[in-house]
């Protein structure tokens, strides 16, 4: 047996609420978070409506030194108090004995948001309309007047990285990955990693993220990935059903403290599960499909399966990818059938994005909360809007209602845009 | 030679807490991890030979920037590239993606290309007969081939989305000509082609890759500046060790060559804005006279295999290693008065992880024969790194050669540390020191190498890489 590596403290800054007990009550009584987009004007865009975090959110409250952080963008703001958050439940604000240098970070964190109209503007007036090209000369002149030096480098995607270990005072070994989709939980699976490997005694892990600007949701909207119902935006993420016609854009940040359990005996921390198996793998199929069989998924979720050395009929509670796509939905149910046999069908699965929307880069971190929090309360959230389930999507989802169920297994899933794939194993 | 050390996996190998004996929990032996390709790509040439002689030489890809005409930004000049053909690096059955894969995606595609070749793996990227054959097998069965390539913030071709843009433009009226949103909502977006995103996305650097060779095996793309490309090859080693694959691609790459991404690095203040008429000696790293850096764009990408598998296929086929990677460490600098766009300039964030490459390579500072540092010429960091070298090396500092390259290739954001690695792995079996050049007033007491490149015992290497953000991956290696 490798050396244990428990949870204490989650945090998070999502659609569906700003602190852990929010969402969680939020997400049991089946709430969509999903409402007209507001940060930026979407109302003629194919998609006009995301999940946002409420404008009333502030890091500052959070932060012991908000100069600091001042300028920073949306995913660092979420980030920190989702961190700060976490670090207070595990109560490492009132335990001195920390080696700061054997606190460690793995993010796995967006690009920030663009500052897209001083980017507009500068482009457009440098816009050579007779050579139908971008005159650099001019473009130079107008972007050294508009933009401004913070708001460039924050978009860099190790910046809530940075934020978080300058707040945390964190020396130890430091890490953001960016694997579209999957990044928040694959940092969390490495994260265990360096813990088991004794590369650290602490680590904070998670993710943050929002795509919710202008190029984002015109990335998208271009890929055709989104649903477009704008008429009923509510009930517009509706994963595993017939009529799903795509994912909802989501933001926020979701953040653990994870330590190894003898660092968590030693300070007498209140442990709320344990990580305990990870997979990673590739499709190696497409860059814009996922590989009609699931290998990739199935992969994943065996490699975790057996690092946590668990049976697969121990495993009772499966947080799905579930994002709502034609593709992704009857995929993952198919990858799950592989690997789960006859006892796939007696596994309840549900997919939390259905309420709070697909928050990237940061959706595993928040999934693998919900987790948590279903093996402290034996609850699970439901997939909400399944009232008419795809023939291909023939398992339990949990449909449209939370459930009391035992749980001491779960097994949480992500898949990357590309085909990068990560499997957790979170166990009580 | 000293054998090599055996290592265990899980145990706590710090001195502040008890070894694994004391926690009661078995561990598993550490895989040992060899570097058997190298595929650079960077501003002077293609492929490890290439790019070897250019620096035994002393070449410098420095000059007046090429991509786009810079006359109007602070700094005009770069180590670029230039142009060069994607298709020759991919297999013909996957050229049609090529369209979408901007300059860092082709950059990470080319380098991980020559990196197979170089290293001998038979996977469907480098046999142009595997699809038409049915027995096909690859060096590695696609599940035990993985993937860990850094990648930085992708700035998308101005041209491509600003013909776009214009279509959302008001047409008259006293707001002619601005951005209406509504219009591009309405209209405008669909001037862009369905694929745009996947461009910009990091992580296709390694979705391109694994698809290409068909590594079907752990999977990462790090995002952390500088530290980007040592970063992942510090997961995939930790990957192998623990046996979650076999072999990996690793490494990182990165274009800032265009005017989004140069006047971020402009911004940053790290860049040289006083030499642009003195290209080649503009990059000054880790000396007295260093005044910023020069913006580089390139990939490097290297193949780690487990010793135990390479070893076999040795038997089988001839393959060879260039080096053993014994020790890696990682680590976070703070520096908050400049947001961590430098690091902390008594240099602690740097050496920590420093240290603990050493620790894990089980050897003194003194037994280091060579170091390729980050050295990005930027005056703030380079002092932090000459404070961090004093502090790790104390008085054997002065008597082990540093050989930065970033005077040859400039800083090439997350494929930086690649370039670094490389000319660390390719030092080792060719016992040389290369020549760097801009060397002559070193910092302090740094042993900056200066021409020709000499002959020396190197049994082991450290390269570290890090910048923007704080991050850091010191890797040692030793001589196989």
């Amino acid at each position: 047996m490798t050396q244990p590596i428990v949870i204490t403290g989650i945090g998070c800054v999502t659609p569906l609420g700003c602190d852990v007990q929010t969402v969680w009550s939020n997400l049991l009584a089946g709430v969509s978070a999903i409402q007209p987009t507001f940060h930026f004007d979407a109302s003629t865009f194919p998609t006009s409506f995301t999940a946002q975090v409420s404008e009333d959110y502030d890091y500052r409250k959070y932060v012991h030194r908000p100069e600091w952080h001042e300028g920073i963008s949306r995913n660092s703001a979420y980030a920190l108090g989702a961190a700060a958050q976490a670090w207070r439940l595990a109560g490492l604000d009132e335990f001195d004995g920390l080696d700061r240098e054997r606190l460690g970070l793995y993010l796995g964190s967006g690009e920030g948001v663009l500052d897209f109209d001083n980017y507009a503007a500068s482009n457009l007036a440098a816009w050579d309309d007779e050579r139908g090209r971008i005159d650099s000369v001019k473009w130079a002149a107008a972007a050294n007047e508009r933009m401004d030096a913070v708001r460039e480098i924050e978009q860099e995607p190790n910046m809530p990285l940075s934020h978080l270990a300058m707040e945390f005072e964190a020396y130890g070994p430091a890490y953001n990955c960016l694997t579209a989709c999957a990044a928040s939980t694959q940092a969390i699976g490495e994260a265990t990693q360096i813990l088991r490997r004794g590369d650290a005694d602490v680590m904070i892990a998670g993710g943050a993220h929002s795509m919710v600007h202008e190029l984002g949701v015109t990335g998208f909207n271009r890929l055709t990935a989104l649903s477009t119902r704008n008429d009923s935006y509510a009930t517009a993420a509706r994963p595993f059903n017939r009529t799903r016609d795509g994912f909802v854009l989501g933001e926020g940040a979701g953040m653990l403290i994870l330590e190894t359990q003898q660092h968590a005996d030693q300070r007498g921390a209140t442990v709320l599960g344990r990580i305990t198996g990870y997979g990673s793998s590739a499709d190696a199929f497409r860059i814009t499909d996922m590989h009609p069989s699931g290998r990739g998924a199935a992969s994943a979720m065996t490699q975790a399966i057996n690092d946590a050395g668990v049976q697969r009929d121990q495993v009772d509670y499966i947080s799905a990818h579930g994002t709502g796509t034609k593709e992704n939905d009857s995929i993952e149910t198919k990858a799950i059938k592989g690997v789960f046999g006859e006892r796939a069908s007696s596994v309840p699965i549900s997919s939390i994005k259905s309420m709070m929307g697909h928050l990237i880069a940061a959706a595993g971190a928040v999934e693998a909360i919900a987790c948590v929090l279903a093996l402290r309360d034996h609850k699970l959230p439901p997939t909400i809007n399944l009232h008419d389930p795809d023939p291909e999507c023939d398992l339990d989802y949990v449909p449209n209602e939370a459930r009391d169920a035992s749980v001491k297994v779960c097994l949480s899933n992500s898949f990357g845009f590309g085909g990068q794939n990560d499997t957790l194993i979170l166990e009580k | 030679m000293r054998p090599a050390p055996v290592r265990c996996y899980g145990s706590y190998v710090g001195d502040r807490v008890p070894s694994q004996g004391a926690t009661g929990y078995t561990v598993a032996m550490a895989r040992q991890v060899v570097i058997t390709g190298l595929g650079p790509v960077y501003g002077l040439g293609f492929g490890i030979e290439s790019t070897w002689d250019a620096m035994l030489q002393g070449r410098c890809a420095i000059g007046p920037v090429q991509a786009f005409d810079a006359t109007g930004f602070d700094c005009t000049i770069a180590a670029e590239i230039g142009e060069f053909k994607i298709n020759q690096y991919v297999p013909k059955s996957y050229r049609k993606a090529t369209k979408v894969m901007s300059r860092d995606i082709g950059l990470a595609v080319a380098a991980a290309d020559l990196a197979a070749r170089d290293a001998g793996l038979l996977t469907p990227g480098t046999d142009p007969d595997a699809g038409k054959n049915d027995g096909f097998e690859p060096t590695y069965a696609p599940s035990r081939l993985g993937a860990h390539i850094g990648a930085g913030l992708i700035a998308a071709d101005l041209d491509e989305l600003t013909a776009a843009l214009v279509k959302a433009r008001v047409p008259d009226g006293s707001n002619a000509g601005e951005f209406d949103i509504y219009r591009w909502g309405n209209e405008g977006i669909n001037h862009l082609t369905p694929l745009w995103l996947l461009k910009y996305l990091p992580n296709m650097l390694a979705c391109h890759v694994t698809i290409i060779h068909d590594a079907q095996g752990p999977s990462n793309t790090i995002t952390c500046g500088e530290a980007s490309a040592g970063l992942s090859i510090g997961e995939s080693l930790r990957v192998i060790q623990r046996g979650a694959a076999d072999a990996c691609f690793c490494g990182g790459a990165e274009s800032k060559a265009n005017p989004m991404a140069f006047l971020r690095q402009i911004m940053t203040g790290r860049v040289n804005t006083n030499d642009n008429d003195k290209p080649e000696t503009a990059a000054r790293p880790l000396t007295k006279t260093a005044d910023g850096m020069v913006v580089g764009e390139g990939g490097g990408i290297v193949v780690l295999e487990a010793m135990e598998t390479f070893e076999q296929r040795a038997a089988d086929t001839g393959a060879r290693a260039y080096a053993q990677i014994v020790g890696f460490g990682a680590s976070q600098s703070i520096n908050p008065p400049t947001r961590n766009v430098h690091p902390d300039e008594s240099g602690r964030g740097i050496a920590i992880a420093i240290r603990s490459a050493l620790r894990e390579a089980e050897i003194d500072p003194n037994d280091i024969d060579l170091i390729v540092p980050t050295g990005l010429a930027a005056p703030v960091t380079d002092r932090a790194e000459a404070a961090a070298l004093r502090n790790v090396f104390g008085a054997a500092l002065p008597s082990i050669p540093l050989a930065p390259v970033k005077s040859l290739v400039g800083n090439c954001g997350a494929g930086a540390g690649g370039m670094d690695f490389i000319v660390a792995a390719k030092a080792v079996p060719e016992q040389t020191i290369p020549a760097v050049i801009n060397a002559d007033q070193p910092l302090d007491d740094l042993n900056l190498t200066t021409a020709p490149a000499r002959e020396a015992d190197l049994q082991f290497v450290l390269t570290y890489s890090g910048g923007l953000g704080g991050q850091f991956a010191a890797l040692v290696l030793r001589k196989f």
